[in-house]
């Protein structure tokens, strides 16, 4: 009777377990799946407005997304511990590749942030988005926590390694972001909250040395975000179009495709960096709340995840990649709204562009072979 | 490395761990709430004031320019009309590097490098959101070498206008005036929103005279437009609600020039320096206003180039000098017919006294010889003849007689010395001179003096005395209707474009010269008949079916020595006599007073009469040759002038053409 009771629950509940052991067959997790799908689905609306309508646009981001799910499928697959010990491998070949980039660079005389691969253009930094934490974490995992000095002192220069090379690229917003993924395994590992402090204090006296060192356009985006007003018309003009379109939403939006400052070309950007304004613009305060209020389940249940694994380099590991996704939600917003200078973070899984719609699906994927392969290392 | 007092306790890393993502999970909540926060700031607290900023962004208000009023002359004639044309035109908050898209201008050859200077002056005096025109009047060829290269130039369109179109050339160009860009100088003293999307402005003549008339109101759309400032129709799949005010045309100018006379006028004198001017005397209406050489006002619509202004001021006839109104020379012989008029009033001539001309003059007790034209000798001549045969020796003893100080006041009320109050600017007042006048005119105390011998000179009308040829045919206005002074005017009406309806403008008189006998009148206009019958142009005067009154006159330019002959031939001809006539007719009913300068013309007989006559012809004669029976004063019967159509609604697209007023039918220029 018990049995039969299972097997003729209704068709609904039948259908949801059966998608429940397909997703625990593919070791992957249900809510953060759907989540990011939400997401996504979200992105690809507000993407066809703020394009223009334009198909195309459309097509290739749903191509990117499959690109990610499948290394996010692929990825889920792979046991932890061997994730473990090609980490400092992925960290070596990456940073062999930022010195291919550099001397490249070098000789091309400018800005070089790609490697040609033939068949797709490849970026390294993107690849120390996840080689770093990667590294970090393996560095951590046989040492006792919380960490000691002269752990700190190895795991500063294994951060500071690719994060120089990134920033003179010169990428800051990149070489930033990695800073702050393998920065993020450190803080979760346990460091010191007086150390953090004390850090803070150096960062403070480290802005004011590296204005010194800062390029014109990096100074003037600087100044700029303190006073938009001053250049209206030249490196404000970003900021303030921005914030006449999330304020002119209101709080219901002026309604999908008809914000006029993304429609008339008012607001740059509009599907990459700044595509969190047209959110503003077009579907109001009730739209940007709703997407944030994703973006935290996502995240909280991404922590969750963490929590649950079972050993030290996935714990740090999955904490630091649902922190650093965090971190890309709240910069891009805040640097939209006007709170944070404008630095060149993507929107996750929204924005517009490729590499970093594959590389966060990809994090996710390492996350959940974190999370579903816990059973495995326990018995 | 301490790795053997730590041993890695999986319990208590576990807990931190979970006590480090507790805390986490707690400052994204709390960094996502500021977040919304500031979204709150914006989206409500702040929402209407960028609701405004996103409103001014994608709304931009463009003007539309009125159509400018038409100029007409009395039998309904254009003058003055509009006519589309492409210009180019730039904004110049839109361009990002003015200086290197104006030389790219000039590479195309849309521009000429001669012209970037003042273009440039032209562009930084206006708003940076006005649209500045930077070539007018573009050709096919023109319009289609930008169009291709478009893209390469922000901020720069071109816009079809309506441009000032003036069929007849330099026809009464110096009563007309023209319209050109507005300069810098313009914009001082106009009110630069009521001229927003206007290009040309009145410069000179009835143009600037009447300019607030002619320009009409100016209305403006507004349109919606991308970041480029670009228009769209739509954004996305809203169109907003836009506002727009139809411009009102200017009104059209109708003018009492009858187009006709003034053609006659015209080729009468051209090839010569010169001024006609022909007043009605019973109205002080301008039947024709001529100064020669003139220029072609359309230049300056066009846009005129530096080269071709220095060309037309360099010229040593100067096309730009209005002769009629602002050249003053001595009257001659002209003034006789006032000066016998004081001479009667005075009493100090008896007009039917015959006094003996030898040829020469001398004042008492004085060496210096004042010769006869052409040392002729008159014989014995008494007022009229003295008149008709412009007698020299006659007037010379009436002046000495009469003396500088009763001249001067009997002339004054004549017009000699102030302005004749025509309806445009510029013009001169001569000098009439006297004795308070001399002392302070000049510095030496012993030139401040007036001496008897100037006094004999004003008697023919030369040494200090001088008119403008507008001053002479007002003059001649006063002779012909014994006394009454009417003020000149161009304009006799103005015209609402919408309604056709005309608004005459009353003409205004100036009072009489009093204290004259009609009895004298009747004298010093028998004597002028007299020049025209048997006097010094008898040979003009032959034949005409009307009888007319007129005076010769010659004033010297060049002063000749005490004991030489004046010969024409022998001296310069820049040096030669100034040629004047004036003339009205018919002479006991007066339709038409003129008078005539012709530049170095010789004796006025032979140069300046020959014109005023087929002046008068033209005016007083029909096609049979016979007199015509005289007009209603003009625009008082209606007129075929181009019939007035309803305002049509501005067109969504093409936003610059002037509306509300209908094309007239000139070509294109």
């Amino acid at each position: 009777m018990i049995y039969e009771e299972v097997t003729q629950g209704s068709r609904t509940r039948r259908t949801l377990t059966g998608a429940a052991r397909v997703l625990f067959a593919l070791k992957l997790d249900g809510p953060l799946i759907g989540g990011l799908a939400l997401i996504a689905v979200f992105g690809l609306i507000v993407l066809y407005s703020a394009s223009g309508q334009n198909v195309g646009t459309i097509i290739r981001t749903i191509g990117r997304l499959a690109l990610g799910t499948v290394a996010m499928l692929v990825l889920a697959q792979v046991n932890p511990n061997f994730l473990r010990r090609t980490s400092p491998w992925l960290f070596a070949v990456g940073i062999f590749l930022l010195l291919i980039v550099y001397a490249m660079g070098h000789i091309g005389k400018g800005a070089q942030r790609w490697l040609d691969l033939g068949i797709i253009r490849f970026q390294p930094s993107e690849l120390m988005k996840l080689a770093v934490p990667m590294t970090c974490a393996w560095f951590l995992h046989e040492r006792p926590l919380p960490p000691s000095w002269t752990s700190l002192l190895i795991l500063a220069a294994l951060i500071f390694l690719p994060v120089g090379l990134v920033a003179i690229q010169p990428d800051l917003g990149t070489a930033a972001l990695i800073a702050v993924a393998g920065a993020l395994v450190i803080v979760m590992a346990g460091l010191s909250v007086r150390f953090m402090a004390a850090l803070m204090g150096l960062a403070a006296a480290g802005a004011w040395f590296g204005w010194s060192f800062m390029h014109d356009y990096q100074r003037k985006r600087v100044l700029t975000f303190l006073d938009p007003q001053t250049d209206p018309l030249g490196a404000g003009y970003h900021i303030i179009q921005s914030q006449i379109a999330i304020g002119s939403g209101g709080v219901f939006g002026k309604g999908w495709m008809n914000g006029s400052q993304a429609q008339l070309d008012f607001l740059p950007e509009r599907s990459t960096d700044f595509i969190f304004a047209v959110i503003g613009e077009e579907f109001g305060l009730l739209g940007q709340g709703l997407l944030l209020m994703l973006y935290l389940f996502v995240v909280g249940r991404a922590l969750y995840l963490s929590t649950q694994t079972q050993d030290t380099f996935a714990r740090l590991l999955a904490g630091s990649l649902a922190l650093t996704f965090f971190v890309y939600v709240f910069i891009n917003a805040g640097m939209v709204s006007g709170l944070l200078p404008v630095v060149g973070v993507p929107l996750p899984l929204v924005s517009y562009g490729g590499t970093s719609m594959v590389t966060l699906l990809a994090g996710f994927g390492i996350l959940m072979a974190l999370y579903s392969h816990r059973k495995l290392v326990s018995s | 490395m301490a790795a053997g007092v730590h041993i890695k306790d999986h319990w208590s890393e576990q807990r931190l761990f979970d006590q480090r993502a507790l805390v986490a999970a707690a400052c994204m909540v709390l960094l996502t709430l500021g977040l919304l926060a500031r979204l709150f700031l914006l989206q409500v607290v702040r929402h209407d004031y960028y609701a405004e900023l996103s409103q001014g962004n994608r709304v931009r208000t463009e003007p539309i320019p009125a159509a400018r009023g038409l100029i007409f002359d009395r039998n309904g004639e254009e003058i003055a009309g509009d006519t589309p044309a492409y210009q180019l035109e730039l904004v110049p908050e839109e361009v990002p590097n003015l200086p290197q898209t104006l030389k790219s201008l000039v590479d195309l050859g849309l521009i000429r490098s001669e012209d970037l200077e003042e273009l440039l002056r032209t562009i930084r005096s206006r708003r940076s959101f006005d649209s500045v025109p930077v070539r007018l009047r573009m050709s096919d060829e023109d319009v289609a070498t930008f169009a291709v290269r478009r893209f390469e130039f922000p901020g720069l369109d071109i816009k079809t206008r309506q441009t000032r179109w003036y069929p007849g050339g330099a026809l009464a160009v110096h009563a007309l005036g023209y319209v050109g860009a507005i300069s810098e100088q313009d914009l001082q003293h106009i009110d630069r929103n009521a001229y927003a999307g206007t290009t040309l402005i009145g410069k000179l003549g009835l143009e600037s005279a009447y300019e607030t008339q002619l320009h009409g109101t100016n209305g403006f759309r507004e349109i919606l437009v991308n970041a480029q400032g670009r228009s769209v129709e739509r954004q996305g799949a809203f169109v907003p609600n836009l506002r727009t005010k139809a411009p009102a045309a200017g009104e059209d100018v109708l003018l009492s020039i009858d187009l006709k006379v003034q053609r006659v006028a015209e080729q009468a004198l051209a090839g010569h320096r010169g001024a006609v001017v022909a007043l009605d005397p019973n109205s002080g209406d301008v039947i024709a206003f001529v100064s020669l050489p003139g220029f072609d006002p359309n230049m300056f619509g066009r846009g005129i180039t530096s080269s071709e202004y220095a060309a037309l001021q360099n010229d040593i006839d100067r096309p730009l000098f209005n002769r009629a109104m602002r050249g003053t020379y001595p009257p001659g012989s002209t003034v006789k017919p006032v000066l016998a008029l004081a001479g009667l009033t005075y009493h100090v001539v008896d007009p039917d006294q015959r006094h003996y001309c030898a040829g020469s003059f001398h004042l008492p007790g004085s060496s210096r010889i004042f010769r006869e034209y052409h040392n002729e000798k008159h014989g014995y001549v008494d007022l009229d003849d003295a008149i008709a045969r412009s007698c020299d020796v006659y007037f010379y003893g009436l002046a000495s007689t009469l003396g500088v100080d009763r001249i001067a006041a009997f002339m004054a009320p004549f017009g000699f010395g102030k302005l004749t109050g025509i309806d445009i600017s510029g013009e001169k007042p001569g000098l009439l001179p006297t004795r308070a006048w001399k002392a302070k005119a000049f510095a030496r105390p012993a030139d401040q003096v007036w001496f008897p011998g100037e006094t004999v000179n004003l008697g023919i009308g030369q040494g200090y005395l001088t008119v403008t040829p507008l001053q002479l045919a007002h003059y001649a206005t006063i002779l012909a209707t014994r006394g009454k002074i009417w003020r000149p005017r161009l304009v006799a009406a103005l015209r609402d474009p919408l309604t056709g309806q005309i608004h005459h403008m009353a003409p205004v008189s100036e009072g009489e010269v009093t204290g004259i006998s009609a009895a004298d009148w009747q004298r010093v206009v028998h004597g002028m008949i007299g020049v025209t019958t048997r006097g010094t142009a008898a040979a003009i005067g032959a034949h005409a079916p009307y009888t007319f009154a007129g005076k010769t006159g010659t004033a010297q330019v060049f002063t000749v020595a005490q004991n030489e002959r004046y010969n024409a031939k022998a001296i310069d001809e820049r040096l030669r006599d100034h040629s004047w006539f004036i003339a009205f007719a018919p002479a006991d009913q007066p339709r038409i007073a003129v008078a005539v300068l012709q530049e170095n013309g010789g004796a006025g007989a032979s140069a300046a009469a020959p014109i005023a006559r087929k002046v008068l012809d033209a005016y007083l004669l029909g096609p049979d040759g016979k007199v015509t029976p005289p007009q209603p004063p003009p625009f008082s019967v209606p007129l075929k002038l181009p019939v007035p159509a309803p305002a049509p609604a501005p067109a969504s697209r093409s936003a610059t053409a002037a509306a509300g007023r209908p094309q007239s039918a000139t070509g294109a220029g």
